[in-house]
């Protein structure tokens, strides 16, 4: 069932430059369970957007099946949304930033959905570069199906029923940076104050922006044990740089291109302030974020925060060439050469 | 001095025939024997005498068995004729034993006697032309490629002397052929005077067997169906492509790639009006189509029977989230890989049935490159109107072969069909927007596209059951009430497809001959033939599934009625039996399953027997 959320809303609940509260970009009530990490992304997600001013009719939401996948139909309701087939969001969105390049693609996917049934549509989006915000609300279980591993647990660990895992795990962040993915970070559902400045940012990002969130499953993944716990997470989470993003606009006052901290500019002028816990910290260095991500994972740690950044590579639509009309809004005057063209056509078959 | 055609003792029989018989062309594939044959059936076509030629070639890139048939028909009759042909040009020493096989009793096998038969391969009924055509490339060539290339152009100027071609006219076609390779012309038209020279100095020409100028050919053109097709979806406003490269659909796509690239690109900015992406596979091919229809763009893709077996899930959820999208199937034969190169109609229910539940899909058939063209092009309006995947059901022998057709036509005055998409003005006018209303009460109920109104119209799109107001639910009325609403749309959807092309006379013929796509070639030349037993025919092709009332008129008027399939488990018959709930008794199956395109001979002889084992029946009792 869906429910949807009563309209009313405090009159003093702050606006953004839309004239729009935070209530205008929730969507149906959730139907997860009590605690799980995916309601927290969609907040976060409600968050970004509303602060970033988004008009809510021009996102398209898109997901696949699973939990993960539900997501979307729990925020902004005056989008439209794509809830399509298992692991197949990535082709869905592709055909859909084809046919109009103007929507913002905010797509939610969980790890079966991306690492699994979807991971060959997953690679080839990546390598595609399509303008999108990819999401994946990682908790190394099917939730849905009742607890089974995913391939994205960590080698070793068991489910809650005592099932092993037997086999090498999927790191999807590592996967995005092979693939050349122009933006990858990994946060968390549970530290929103990371999480909604990178949503902001790959929102801003012009290009692939990948997002592996770990967020625990309370049903099926939270024991001890887990890697994917709240516990867990909480005791093993470490960042390498978080991001904050400083709107268009925005007066830079402080200037910030110092070892700790160093702006980027993106494509439409608004700006990246990253700020880096470790010294050395390189964002414009996808091996190097590769074996940073290794070197943490082989000491029991999970490295989370903006692993890569390009701002300047080009997206699908630059490399295809294509009509900045966007394609689902040309006329049949454009699309149509008309019978004069088809009689030359017919003359060259005779 | 000029010799005979070497003959052995007793050819007693020689074929003679102006403009009416088969040249069966022998080759090994990839050594360019394709634009050499080519150029033959267009030189015949120039002398405005109808041809049609059918490609048998094997899934190979290089060094396997070919061959290239060419029917030459005053008659206009454009099908494979089968049997034997009346002149073979043997150019693969792999199959030169099946090749003299294939030769008709009286015909010619044209030959390279650079190497001499053996006493085996030779037959007494039939005449021998041996061109030593290796030698003369060795001696004329340097560079073993052209060799080989030219061997192939040899030859057609030695069947331009004992035909009685139009010599010219071949000239012309390397003219045309090489249009900014102006270097090539000369050694072409160099090569087709050796072969032409060789057979006027050693065989008399021209054979009995020959061509002669007509004016038979008129406006039409001579192209293959995935080309059309291609052309039909540039005109029908196609922008989104998403496809997997598999033989024999491949293709449409480098066609319409090919005319986008030159007529679809934006003047002014010098931008593509289009997107076309190589998929990873056939599942996301259709769900990059699905993506866009959902947003709007009219989008394709195309593909072949393992494709379409990939493609099956997402079909179900286009079907059932109400996606418009187009599949071209080009279809091959049998089940798994099977014969990627050969013909066949063996989807028919994959494709009428394609996914898992309650699934039913729109299919089209179109029976030549003209049609292929203009139902490409309605496919759009067809899927956008009724918000479902629309299927065209071509075969390899349409996609893949030239065919004689008619011009392609446009109206410049038709106006894309976009059906029930509401506008902000038409969304501002709505107290409450629900996506699977049925306001007209016809099943069609009205979409909204992303970003159309800034409050209303936005929807979950969802692949799981929904109220009218596309909220999730899991409510039995509710589904039951949507699936019903799907079925009733189902038999709107027939106003709006292709009727059945139904031929009759004013007395109602005994025999019935049903048949749709590529069979159709041979259905003109099998009414002759019936008709010259003293049996005379009514025909129905089917055009499009669902099916209108006339074909079930049509079954129930006549005493005899045939469906002719080229499928092995009567697919149309058990569509037609399953949907109109006809006596399965009513239909008798004509079928055909070699991968080959079906022939009359072969529907005239099952007619035939079937005729006669249901007397010889009534006899008995």
């Amino acid at each position: 069932m869906s429910f949807q959320k009563s309209k009313f809303h405090h009159p003093r609940l702050k606006v953004n430059e839309l004239g729009l509260t935070y209530r205008d970009y929730e969507g149906a009530l959730s139907t997860l369970c009590a605690g799980c990490g995916h309601d927290a992304i969609t907040s976060a997600v409600i968050q970004a957007c509303h602060e970033l001013s988004i008009e809510p009719h021009k996102v398209a939401k898109m997901s696949g099946i699973g939990c993960s996948s539900k997501a979307p139909n729990y925020f902004m309701s005056k989008a439209h949304g794509f809830n399509s087939v298992h692991g197949r969001m990535p082709s869905v969105t592709t055909g859909a930033n084809m046919a109009n390049q103007d929507l913002l693609y905010i797509a939610m996917s969980g790890d079966g959905d991306s690492a699994s049934i979807g991971f060959g549509q997953f690679a080839h989006v990546v390598r595609r570069q399509l303008n999108m915000v990819y999401m994946v609300a990682n908790n190394g279980v099917y939730g849905l199906t009742k607890g089974q591993l995913a391939a994205t647990s960590d080698k070793g660990v068991k489910n809650k029923a005592g099932e092993q895992s037997l086999f090498t795990d999927i790191d999807l962040c590592v996967m995005a940076l092979q693939l050349g993915a122009t933006f990858v970070a990994r946060s968390f559902s549970g530290d929103k104050k990371q999480l909604v400045p990178l949503i902001k940012a790959a929102i801003s990002h012009k290009g692939f922006a990948f997002l592996d969130i770990i967020s625990p499953c309370v049903t099926f993944n939270n024991h001890a044990g887990s890697t994917r716990s709240y516990d867990y997470v909480h005791e093993h989470i470490t960042t390498g740089a978080v991001a904050d993003f400083v709107p268009i606009k925005t007066e830079i006052t402080s200037d910030c291109n110092s070892g700790e901290c160093e702006d980027v500019c993106l494509h439409d002028g608004s700006i990246m302030r990253i700020h880096k816990l470790e010294k050395d910290y390189d964002i414009r260095n996808p091996l190097k974020a590769i074996s940073d991500i290794e070197a943490h994972k082989a000491k029991g740690e999970i490295l989370t925060g903006l692993f890569y950044l390009d701002p300047t590579a080009a997206d699908f639509h630059e490399i295809n060439n294509t009509s900045t009309t966007p394609l689902n809004q040309l006329s049949q005057e454009a699309l149509c050469p008309g019978s004069r063209v088809l009689s030359g056509i017919n003359d060259s078959f005779k | 001095m000029k010799t005979s055609p070497q003959k052995k003792q007793g050819v007693s029989t020689t074929c003679q025939a102006v403009n009416d018989f088969v040249v069966r062309f022998a080759n090994t594939n990839g050594t360019g024997s394709a634009s050499a044959n080519n150029m033959f059936a267009k030189a015949i076509l120039r002398m405005g005498i109808p041809v049609s030629a059918k490609n048998i070639f094997p899934s190979n890139i290089q060094g396997m068995p070919t061959w290239y048939e060419v029917r030459i028909s005053e008659h206009n009759y454009l099908a494979r004729r089968g049997g034997l042909s009346e002149l073979v040009v043997a150019m693969n020493a792999q199959s030169i034993n099946d090749d003299i096989a294939s030769v008709k009793s009286g015909g010619y096998l044209l030959y390279d006697s650079t190497k001499s038969l053996s006493d085996e391969q030779i037959r007494d009924d039939i005449h021998y032309l041996g061109m030593p055509i290796s030698a003369i490339c060795l001696k004329e060539y340097q560079d073993p490629r052209q060799r080989q290339l030219f061997k192939n152009v040899i030859y057609v100027g030695a069947l331009a002397a004992l035909l009685d071609m139009d010599f010219t006219i071949l000239k012309g076609l390397v003219r045309d052929q090489f249009k900014g390779k102006e270097k090539l012309i000369t050694p072409n038209i160099y090569a087709l005077e050796l072969g032409y020279q060789y057979a006027n100095q050693h065989f008399i020409c021209p054979l009995p067997l020959k061509v002669e100028s007509r004016d038979l050919v008129k406006n039409r053109i001579m192209v293959d169906g995935n080309t059309a097709t291609g052309l039909g979806a540039v005109y029908g406003g196609a922008t989104v492509v998403g496809w997997y490269p598999i033989t024999p659909s491949t293709s449409v796509i480098e066609k319409f790639a090919n005319y986008c690239a030159r007529l679809r690109i934006d003047a002014a900015t010098g931008k593509k009006n289009y997107a076309i992406v190589q998929a990873e596979d056939e599942l996301a091919a259709i769900g990059m189509a699905i993506g866009a229809g959902w947003n709007g763009a009219r989008a394709f893709t195309a593909t072949s029977g393992p494709g379409v077996s990939l493609m099956a899930e997402f079909l179900g959820l286009a079907y059932f989230t109400e996606i418009p999208v187009v599949l071209v199937n080009v279809q091959r034969a049998g089940p798994s890989t099977g014969m990627p190169t050969r013909t066949q109609q063996s989807d028919v229910l994959a494709c009428a049935y394609a996914s898992h539940g309650d699934t039913k899909q729109i299919l089209l058939f179109p029976q030549d490159p003209s049609e292929c063209f203009t139902m490409s092009a309605q496919a759009f309006d067809l899927a956008d109107q009724l918000q479902t995947p629309v299927i065209i059901m071509s075969d390899l022998d349409l996609g893949m072969n030239d065919h004689l057709t008619d011009e392609f036509t446009w109206q410049d005055n038709q106006h894309y069909q976009r059906g029930k998409v509401l506008s902000k003005a038409q969304l501002d006018e709505l107290e409450r927007y629900g996506r699977y209303l049925d306001v007209d009460g016809d099943g069609i109920c009205y979409r909204t596209l992303p970003a159309t109104h800034p409050d209303k119209g936005a929807y979950f799109n969802r692949g799981t059951s929904r109220n009218q107001y596309a909220a999730y639910t899991e409510k039995s009325a509710d589904y039951v009430e949507n699936m019903t609403r799907l079925s009733k749309k189902f038999i709107t959807a027939v106003q709006y497809l292709p009727q059945p092309d139904i031929q009759q006379g004013k007395k109602r013929a005994k025999i019935a001959l049903i048949y749709y796509g590529t069979t159709s070639h041979a259905i003109v030349e099998t009414v002759d033939q019936l008709k010259a037993q003293g049996l005379s025919a009514d025909t129905l092709r089917i055009k499009a599934f669902p099916f209108h009332q006339q074909l079930v008129d049509f079954i129930n008027t006549h005493e005899q009625v045939f469906i002719i399939e080229q499928n092995r488990d009567a697919q149309m018959k058990s569509l037609i039996v399953n949907e109109c709930q006809l006596d399965p008794n009513k239909l008798n199956s004509i079928l055909t399953f070699d991968g080959l395109p079906i022939t009359s001979q072969f529907i005239v002889q099952q007619v035939c027997e079937h005729l006669s084992a249901q007397q010889s029946n009534q006899q008995v009792s």
